[in-house]
């Protein structure tokens, strides 16, 4: 019985491991005035050094910006008033597959694309409340008009 | 009565419909110059028409019930329009490539500086980040040379980690002969192709 439980244990350690370690896709690097990273009912700070993960929505306030350097080496940088949600991201760091796809509600970003972007076509893209972007490998500035 | 009252219901949602339609906001996009003098391309789509911005400080605005209009903005409207967003961009990530004594790995004389290079971006970065790429040539299979390339990326990382990096500030990865420095034909012997890649980040 004691043997079963151990073992069970174990896999659910070996289970759990991979997620846990897989899941930050990114890291603050810069970040001024009011920021915070939405996680679920989390509110974390976005302190430099922290980490981002999908389904995270990235929140600046009206003297706040934050910029972070993603696991496809993509930089990104979120202006005052910002809401960014990061909806999905996959990166394969052996053969550089995946998607990236955020959704600007609000606010503005600077963007200089990575290792996604440049594998493939629209394996990048930005949405925001009127309109899809597609990332074809590049830097490029996005703002959502009248809300930042 | 009754009817009247669906009547004044079905107004309401058309209403807000309308509401909704008329405040979505409209976005802007501009393509900047590529810091490598290349200059990439972003398509704009918004609901069933597209435009597509291949030019430095191209410009589109789209949303708002409006088609997409395009013209070409300039560097200081970016800066007065942009300027406190791409002032928190992360730095750019650095890189270094290392080189190997043949058959060892054992680094060359070149590539100790490298390291002491590494080293001092890393210690000026805020939360570094340094990511370990091995690559090989096209000798063997496309799946011992991605086991290969990590093999190296691992050994090298056991390197860095005694000269005072973080063991968890250093990832790696092995992208197999899938990046050649010098492009070969299958089963070709080529010692520039086989190196490890470092960006700091």
């Amino acid at each position: 019985m004691k043997f079963l439980s151990v073992t069970l244990l174990a896999f659910v350690a070996l289970l759990a491991a991979p997620v846990s370690s897989a899941e930050d896709i990114g890291q603050v690097k810069v970040t001024a005035g009011a920021v915070h990273i939405q996680r679920g009912a989390e509110r974390l700070p976005a302190t430099v050094g922290a980490r981002v993960r999908v389904s995270d929505t990235v929140v600046t306030g009206s003297d706040g910006s934050v910029g972070i350097t993603f696991t496809d080496n993509t930089l990104l940088s979120a202006g005052p008033n910002s809401v960014l949600m990061l909806e999905r991201y996959t990166f394969n760091s052996t053969t550089h597959d995946g998607k990236f796809h955020a959704r600007l509600n609000r606010g503005s970003l600077a963007i200089v694309s990575g290792k996604i972007a440049k594998q493939a076509p629209d394996a990048m893209v930005i949405k925001t409340p009127s309109s899809l972007l597609g990332v074809r490998g590049t830097e490029f500035l996005v703002k959502v008009e009248g809300t930042e | 009565m009754m009817r009247r009252a669906l009547r004044a219901g079905a107004c309401g949602i058309m209403l807000a419909l309308l509401a909704a339609c008329a405040s979505t906001p409209p976005t802007t996009v501009v393509l900047l110059p590529g810091q490598s003098g290349k200059t990439g391309a972003v398509v704009v789509r918004d609901g069933g028409t597209e435009t597509v911005l291949s030019t430095p400080y191209a410009s589109a605005r789209s949303g708002g019930g409006q088609p997409i209009e395009q013209r070409t903005t300039s560097e200081p409207e970016v800066e007065k329009q942009f300027g406190e967003t791409l002032a928190s961009l992360p730095p750019r990530p650095t890189k270094y490539t290392l080189y190997f004594l043949s058959g060892t790995d054992k680094f060359t004389n070149e590539t100790k500086k490298e390291v002491q290079q590494v080293l001092a971006e890393v210690a000026q970065r805020p939360a570094a980040e340094v990511v370990v790429i091995g690559h090989t040539d096209r000798v063997g299979s496309e799946h011992d040379n991605d086991k290969l390339s990590l093999q190296r990326a691992r050994r090298v990382k056991a390197l860095l980690i005694p000269l005072g990096i973080p063991e968890e500030r250093i990832v790696t990865a092995g992208r197999g002969e899938r990046e050649p420095i010098v492009p070969t034909a299958d089963n070709v012997d080529e010692p520039k192709n086989r190196r490890v890649e470092i960006n700091v980040r």
